[in-house]
């Protein structure tokens, strides 16, 4: 696993206080994972204080499973 | 009760007199203040009289460039924003038929808008501390209304629609969002009306004095207190039982 994916999971599991292993390519923040709509709010705050980038809120809309993340982080930064 | 040593509060509107006083209680309580405020010769004569923890933010709210960028210039200065009073706000009276668009406009712009773009800002850095306190200064005419405010009292229901609005969403974060609703309150605004005027308003007010800026201090640092955690999306009406609501 790459290390942007590293990265992504352990935000995902300190934030949404879920197991590693079901942090998976295709897990859903809101469908498989728990998260309300603020809590994707606050991963996509934390993704770019992480990574240093600006995610926009069209782009952010896109993001709903781990591996979307893993995918939009990994060609912006 | 009411320690707010270590935290950091934006208070809008402190070159007034409710804005000045609400600064003050809270700074009086160990708050770091940063005061906000278009003119700036009163915020530094203020932050003066205060001494260390205050720093002056001058804004003009119908800027909205400028207002997006208080929030950062104010966490850069005070290292956060735990506590946003939005207390800035300004009237352009007229009867509702001669209310011009400019009016009604700048009246929303500066007292309704400038808020929504403030509570935005401080927002973040809320979420992440898991903790925030923000208070909407808003006004007994925006339950009661006023003849001549029709613009003044829109923007000032709306703050409360807004507040509460926020407040569901946050609740979960530990940030709560409240309002305090002034009454008749003893400003450089009261001091222009004669005794004339001052007697037929103060009729209506059942503790038969006008309220103090230092009251409204007083009520918002409660609202920004730790002890207020589970008041949320309320409205704390300061009027001397003017209206009871």
């Amino acid at each position: 696993m790459s290390d942007i994916a590293d990265r992504v999971k352990k935000i995902v599991v300190e934030h949404l206080s879920v197991e590693e292993d079901k942090v998976i390519e295709n897990a859903s923040f809101i469908d498989d994972l728990g998260a309300d709509s603020l809590d994707t709010v606050e991963l996509v705050m934390a993704f770019e204080e992480e990574f240093g980038i600006e995610i926009p809120d069209d782009a952010a809309e896109t993001i709903q499973t781990f591996g979307d993340a893993v995918k939009f982080i990994t060609e912006a930064s | 009760m009411f320690d707010l040593t270590g935290k950091t509060a934006l208070v809008t509107g402190a070159s007034g007199g409710i804005g000045g006083a609400i600064a003050k209680a809270l700074h009086g309580q160990g708050a770091t203040v940063g005061l906000s405020g278009t003119r700036e010769a009163p915020l530094v004569a203020l932050a003066a009289e205060l001494g260390a923890q205050a720093h002056v933010l001058p804004c003009n709210l119908s800027d909205a460039a400028a207002v997006n960028a208080l929030p950062k210039q104010a966490a850069e200065a005070m290292g956060s924003v735990d506590i946003l009073v939005n207390n800035a706000g300004i009237t352009r009276d007229n009867l509702f038929m001669r209310m011009s668009d400019e009016e009604w406009d700048t009246v929303l712009e500066i007292n309704l808008t400038a808020a929504m773009r403030l509570c935005r800002g401080v927002l973040r850095g809320m979420m992440k501390a898991r903790w925030g306190r923000i208070v909407n200064i808003t006004s007994i005419v925006g339950s009661t209304g006023n003849p001549g405010q029709g613009n003044y009292a829109a923007a000032k229901a709306g703050l409360v629609g807004m507040s509460k609005s926020l407040a569901t969403e946050v609740a979960t974060r530990g940030v709560t969002v409240n309002c305090v609703a002034p009454g008749f309150i003893e400003t450089a605004m009261t001091e222009k009306l004669n005794d004339e005027q001052k007697g037929n308003i103060l009729v209506q007010v059942p503790a038969g004095r006008m309220g103090t800026p230092a009251e409204i201090g007083a009520a918002v640092t409660y609202l920004s207190s730790p002890e207020a955690a589970y008041v949320t999306g309320a409205t704390l009406h300061v009027n001397g039982g003017m209206a009871m609501l």
